[in-house]
This record gives C-alpha cells, sequence and structure tokens, in this order.
C-alpha cells in the first residue's frame, strides 16, 4: 500500500478545499444576486468542468500550462517554476475541476436568503461588502459546508485530469487514485483492494454530513 | 425641517405620481388599500427603489434628485425602516440584532425595557412571538439614531390583542422623538389612531375621498379590480 500517495491525495484535496471556498465564495454571490449581461453565457462556463471529460479538460490544461502555453508563460515570467508534473500543477487542475461543485451550493444558500433582511442590512447602514461578510455567509453555513464537502470528495476522487497534468511522480504528483489504477496494472490486486477500501468509509462519513446539512437547512 | 418627496414611476397597474412632505416630530400616516403604491413609495424614501423622475430631501439633504442624477444609497440615508414582516437577523439573538447598528449598545438595553421584552435578549428571533419579534425590530430601528423612522404596516401581521398594546406603545414613542415617522396602513383605526396626517394613496395616487368612501362602503365608486385587491377593513375594534 502506497502511504505517500494517500498523503498526497489528503494534501490536494484540503489546499484545493480551503482555496476554492474562498475564491468560490464571492464569485457565488455575484451570481446569486448581480445582474450583468452575457450572465447566463458566464455561469455556464463556470459549469462546464462538470459536463467536459475529466481528460479533455486535462488536455486544455496541459497546452495552456505548459512552458509555451500562456499559463506557463506567465507563471515561468512571475518566477514560478514549471507547472506541469509537479504539485502546484495538481492543486490548479483540481482547483478548475471542483469550480462548479463550490459555486452550485453557495449561490443556493444565498439565493435561499431573504432577499428583505439583505435590504435591512443596508438601510441599517452597512456597503455591500460588510453586508457579505456579517448578513450573508452567517446565514449560509450549511451551503459553504455542502461546498467545502463537496469539493474536498471531488478532489480525492480525480483522476484523469491528474493523470494528464501532473502525471505519476512518487510523493509529488501520484495521488491515491493514480496508485490504485497503477497496483492493478502490476496485478498487484491486494495493495488495490487495501486502498480501495480505505475510500468508502472517508467518502460514505463525508455524503452522510451532507445529507445531514440539506436536511438542517 | 422636513423630509419631502415627489416622485413618478410606471408601475405594472398604473402609474405612481405622488408628493408628500413630513415635518419633524410628527406622524404622516399612509393609507390605502393594497397593491397601491404606499409600500413602493417607503421603498423610495429609504433607497431601496428609484423613481424614474423626481426629487427627495431631507432637510438640506438631496437624497434624490433625477435631474441632477443624484440618488443617495440606503446606508447613506441614516433611516430606521421597519418592514412588513419580520426581517430581523436569523443567525443573531434579539439582543445582537438590535445593537446589529446601534450608535451605543447601552442604549439597546433601555429599549428593550421601554418595550417590554429584556426578558428576551438572548434568544433567536424564532423562538419569540411575532410582536416580540416586531418590537425588536422597532429597536433595532431606533437604536441607530435614524434622522427618518419609516414603519411599513408593522402590525399587520400581529393579533388583535398585540396590535392594540404595540399601537399604544408606538403612541407614546411618537411624543418622545423628534424626527418625521412616516407609517403605512390599511387599517383606518390605526391611521387616526397614530397620524398626524393622514394620506390616502389609491393607484399610486394621492387620493382625498378614499377614507370618507370606504367608511361609507360606496362600493360603486371602487373600481372592480381595486376592489378585488383590497382587503376589507378593518372596523370591528
Amino acid at each position: 500500500m502506497d502511504l505517500a500517495s494517500f498523503f498526497i491525495t489528503l494534501k490536494l484535496a484540503v489546499v484545493t478545499t480551503l482555496v476554492l471556498v474562498v475564491l468560490a465564495a464571492p464569485a457565488a454571490y455575484l451570481l446569486a444576486y448581480a445582474r450583468f449581461p452575457g450572465k447566463p453565457l458566464i455561469e455556464t462556463l463556470v459549469y462546464l468542468p462538470m459536463a467536459l471529460p475529466p481528460t479533455v479538460m486535462g488536455f486544455y490544461l496541459v497546452m495552456l500550462m505548459g512552458p509555451k502555453g500562456l499559463v506557463g508563460r506567465c507563471w515561468l515570467a512571475l518566477g514560478g517554476e514549471a507547472l506541469l508534473f509537479t504539485f502546484q500543477g495538481i492543486v490548479v487542475a483540481a482547483l478548475i475541476y471542483s469550480i462548479p461543485f463550490a459555486i452550485q451550493p453557495m449561490k443556493a444558500a444565498f439565493q435561499k436568503i431573504d432577499r428583505r433582511i439583505i435590504e435591512n442590512s443596508y438601510v441599517l447602514g452597512l456597503s455591500a461588502r460588510e453586508t457579505f461578510f456579517r448578513v450573508v455567509i452567517p446565514n449560509s453555513k450549511s451551503g459553504i459546508v455542502a461546498a467545502a464537502v463537496l469539493v474536498f470528495l471531488h478532489s480525492i476522487g480525480a483522476f484523469g485530469i491528474l493523470m494528464m497534468v501532473g502525471g505519476s511522480i512518487p510523493g509529488e504528483t501520484r495521488v491515491a487514485s493514480i496508485a490504485i489504477y497503477e497496483a492493478v496494472e502490476m496485478m498487484d490486486y491486494r495493495g488495490a483492494a487495501l486502498m480501495s477500501m480505505s475510500f468508502i468509509p472517508v467518502s460514505y462519513a463525508f455524503l452522510l454530513l451532507v445529507s445531514r446539512l440539506n436536511k438542517d437547512s | 425641517m422636513s423630509v419631502h418627496l415627489s416622485a413618478n414611476k410606471k408601475l405594472e397597474f398604473f402609474d405612481l405620481d405622488i408628493s408628500l412632505s413630513c415635518p419633524n416630530g410628527k406622524m404622516l400616516v399612509m393609507i390605502g388599500p393594497s397593491g397601491g403604491g404606499k409600500t413602493t413609495i417607503v421603498r423610495m424614501l429609504a433607497g431601496l427603489e428609484t423613481p424614474e423622475r423626481g426629487l427627495i430631501t431631507f432637510n438640506d439633504e438631496v437624497w434624490f434628485d433625477s435631474s441632477r442624477g443624484i440618488n443617495l444609497p440606503p446606508r447613506k440615508r441614516r433611516l430606521g425602516y421597519v418592514f412588513q414582516d419580520y426581517t430581523l437577523f436569523p443567525h443573531l439573538n434579539l439582543f445582537e440584532n438590535a445593537a446589529f447598528a446601534a450608535v451605543d449598545r447601552k442604549e439597546v438595553d433601555d429599549l428593550f425595557e421601554l418595550f417590554g421584552i429584556g426578558h428576551l435578549k438572548d434568544r433567536k428571533p424564532y423562538r419569540v412571538s411575532g410582536g416580540e419579534r416586531q418590537r425588536c425590530a422597532i429597536c433595532q430601528a431606533l437604536a441607530r439614531h435614524p434622522q427618518l423612522l419609516l414603519l411599513d404596516e408593522p402590525l399587520s401581521a400581529l393579533d388583535v390583542v398585540t396590535r392594540r398594546e404595540l399601537r399604544e406603545e408606538l403612541k407614546k414613542l411618537k411624543e418622545r422623538i423628534s424626527f418625521p415617522i412616516i407609517y403605512v396602513t390599511h387599517d383606518i383605526n390605526e391611521a387616526l389612531f397614530l397620524g398626524d396626517e393622514i394620506l390616502p394613496v389609491v393607484n399610486g395616487r394621492a387620493d382625498g375621498d378614499w377614507i370618507h368612501r370606504a367608511i361609507g362602503g360606496d362600493s360603486s365608486t371602487l373600481s372592480p379590480s381595486r376592489a378585488a385587491r383590497a382587503p376589507r377593513l378593518a372596523l370591528a375594534y
């Protein structure tokens, strides 16, 4: 059993969850309340990673993040190291792969808030930003936790996209799902079974938490 | 020193065209059938709705002027606004709700005593009655030291007894304050009991004869659509 790959999976899922929840919250708020031209087109684009095959996403990320790609060149110019086949690279891939799972529950939670309590906050002298932190966030806790859990689960399950962007470098980019695949390829069924089994209780417990949260809210 | 509004706006069923003013220390009661535009007018005063044309001033401040493109956002108008339904923040207890925008948190205790909800300050809004929630909403509005108080049917969701009690409390409150109050209701008794001035609003316009027609029960002069939308007046108590 490849313990290092479990550590990479956990690290990837935690980093992705923290970064994505913070970045996606304001975006979800804009999608929930703001009116701007082209909103349906942008919203569909945000949900596109959910509909595309992970290998297709992976292909485009390889193109973009490679040393000749737009993102890769900018990253190098900013003093970063190469993105492909590194941990940072798979974090970027996991972030993009999970965007819809962060946005959707948070947007739904924000939309559920009674418009009038937001208006009341404005009338009481708060700016849009203060209202977001003092009224919107505290009243959307279950949606935010649901988003975090879904992103976490989705990140530990990522395979195709990580394979394309990160390959399988032990201790760097080889996550548990890739380690399982490789164990099977090498006919190490015992190792694969052990690793596979350890996913089930974690995923089950988190899903249970999500359904509990949905019920509470 | 007063608040003044004159505004035009095209609404779904009619064109709103109204002008009103209310001096400091007085209460102007807007009355009329539901769907007549009263709430829209209050929302214009609050800055939550924008007139197409018009002017809103408070003392020397211009809050809205369509000809000069001025539109002060709600947060800069220093208002107290008690909505029709309960708009307390569900995640905060009553004390934190009232202290949400308070100038001085210590005053909240005095306000709670005045409105008789001091013993409930640690409760969340969903654990108290409708009347207690509305009392807290009034405390919340007063604690921020508003320069104008807007009360949009604050009693309409309450039972008759609580309604009467709160009506008395509002009357007492009125005598203690020095800013204008705009009060919206569709209850004639409430309007006569509380108001220094009464402005009947029907289909977006001032309609001085409305009370007379409503009390007289002269339904022939009420249009069918308006009659259908108007609630029966609560004259029984």
